[in-house]
């Protein structure tokens, strides 16, 4: 490792719902060129992690650095300049279904860089193409895709303006395996075609084999356990052992088994 | 309970409502008059509550006019019925059942769209995804609704006085067996910039209303599908009402 500071820092970073504390004192770095999948159960706050880095939720406490630099409460045009290292794939995909998906696509190369449309949607088609998906879906729209496009198109717009840092949030929970593989291979594609850093949450253990680096989980806000994606079977904590092998009996009480 | 609590809570959930709402308005309001300015979504907003408004405005304004003159000549057959029933058709329309009539069906029509949209967005991270794009949902989602809404009222109440005074107009003559050269010489004779002028500022306002109501409820909704819909009542119900105070505050100041 150079001296550089790391792309992603989140240091001892707090944040609560009203009484519900979901994020209590989360530690991750996250270095150049690296892929970090995290693991945990739902509800565990995954989702709420990425948003705070992305400002879309402020966090109570804590320190957030990207590229060495605090972003935490950064508003307005720093706070845009910041964002334009970032690519997201939404849960859901959360594309925008009143433009067709060439325009999903194209929307932060038009909106955010201030590109011509012309050249966008060639961009597009290519970040399309990647994916595995032809032109003539281009012109479609996102509610007329199934599940698995959505996913896609949804890549592909987080990788079209080439970001150094992408966070792929669930991108094979509610697809069928083989379509989970073909993602987590792009994924992986993606990744090693651009040097980008990402950080991906999932579920499901073989995408996380396949994507990792380094696998971190999330057990009551904080990292529970961090380490190289080959001793995830022999990581010696009863907890990640009860989640890559999805028991329900272990240290993990299900708030259902409690009541 | 203790009541003096119950009214504490209530106050401070009203005020903390008041307060998120005048922060909104003022956001949204600025953002209406920075750049970017999205002149293409500012189009596609004129059509969808203007162009395709004007059947519901169209149809509400002639029957409006029409039941005024037959009613306003039941009431003052014994007087001078013919000029009566022009005067109070063409100035109750302008003044007031124009814009409010208008107000209320756009009212409903666009506002709960407007709240649906918009709060489907928030609900499945679209607004959320659209600010990782580094576009500011103020500026993409709430400006272009309301400068269309507040440029398309106006428009749409111009049209809706000219048909809602040519219900007036075609009962009367058909019905009523007014002579119809009188019925118009009445009609502009008593017809002032005024009364015209102030139902479109009206309109204006009333327009700038149902799009606030309906992008604020729809922003600010949560819990899924069920949120949506508490968002889409909320945005029509409170849309309607504050048009109906804003519209006799308005003609309090007008004509006081
Ligand atoms: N905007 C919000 N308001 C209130 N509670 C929230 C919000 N976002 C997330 N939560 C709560 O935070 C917890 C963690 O959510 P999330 O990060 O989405 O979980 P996951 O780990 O499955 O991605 C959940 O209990 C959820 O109810
Ligand atoms: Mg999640």
């Amino acid at each position: 490792m150079s001296n550089d500071p790391p792309k992603l820092l989140l240091d001892d970073v707090h944040k609560a719902f009203g009484p519900k504390v979901v994020l209590n004192g989360l530690n991750l770095t996250l270095h150049k060129g690296e892929s970090i999948v995290v693991i945990g159960g739902s509800g565990t706050g995954k989702s709420v992690m990425l948003k705070c880095v992305l400002g879309l939720l402020r966090p109570d406490a804590g320190r957030i650095q990207v590229d060495g630099e605090d972003v935490v409460g950064m508003g307005g045009g720093k706070r845009d300049r910041v964002l334009r290292k970032f690519g997201m794939l939404f849960q859901n995909a959360a594309l925008f279904d009143s433009l067709s998906v060439w325009e999903n696509v194209a929307f932060g190369l038009v909106e955010g860089a201030g590109m011509a449309r012309e050249e966008a949607r060639e961009i597009s088609l290519d970040k399309l193409r990647r994916v595995g998906l032809g032109p003539d879906v281009a012109e479609l729209s996102p509610a007329a895709l199934s599940g698995g496009m959505r996913k896609r198109v949804g890549l592909a717009r987080a990788i079209a303006t080439e970001p150094e840092i992408i966070f792929f949030d669930e991108p094979t929970t509610g697809l069928d395996p083989i379509m989970g593989d073909v993602i987590n291979h792009l994924i992986v594609e993606c990744v090693r075609d651009l040097g980008a850093s990402t950080i991906t949450i999932t579920h499901d253990m073989s995408s996380a084999r396949t994507i990792a680096h380094r696998v971190a989980m999330l057990y009551k806000g904080r990292i529970l356990w961090i380490g190289p994606a080959d001793r995830i079977d022999d990581s010696g904590n009863p907890y990640v052992e009860q989640f890559i092998h999805g028991r329900a009996d272990g240290p993990i009480q299900m708030e259902v088994l409690k009541t | 309970m203790n009541p003096l609590a119950i009214v504490g809570r209530v106050v401070l959930g009203f005020l903390n409502t008041a307060g998120k709402l005048s922060i909104f308005t003022g956001q949204a309001v600025s953002s209406c008059f920075a750049p970017p300015v999205y002149l293409r979504l500012i189009g596609r907003q004129l059509l969808a509550i203007g162009y395709y408004s004007l059947p519901v405005v169209g149809l509400t304004a002639i029957f409006t006019g029409a039941v005024l003159a037959l009613q306003i000549y039941i009431g003052s057959s014994r007087f001078n019925a013919e000029s009566t029933v022009a005067f109070i058709v063409v100035i109750a329309i302008t003044r007031e059942l124009g814009p409010v009539l208008a107000g209320l069906m756009v009212g409903g029509r666009v506002g709960a769209a407007m709240a649906a949209e918009l709060g489907t967005m928030r609900v499945t991270e679209q607004i959320d995804a659209l600010v990782t794009l580094q576009t500011n949902p103020m500026k993409y989602l709430v400006a272009p609704r309301l400068i269309a809404a507040t440029i398309a009222m106006p428009l749409l109440v111009a049209i809706a006085d000219i048909i809602g005074v040519m219900g007036g107009y075609l009962v009367s003559v058909n019905k009523l067996d007014f002579n119809a050269a009188t019925y118009l010489k009445n009609t502009f004779d008593v017809l002032e910039a005024d009364d015209v002028v102030s139902g479109l500022i009206k309109a204006a306002v009333f327009g700038f209303i149902i799009a606030l109501m309906g992008c604020y409820h729809g922003f600010n909704s949560s819990g899924g599908a069920q949120g949506v819909g508490r968002a889409t009542t909320n945005a029509v119900v409170s849309g309607l009402i504050l048009i109906l105070v804003a519209n006799y505050i308005m003609t309090d100041l007008f004509f006081a």
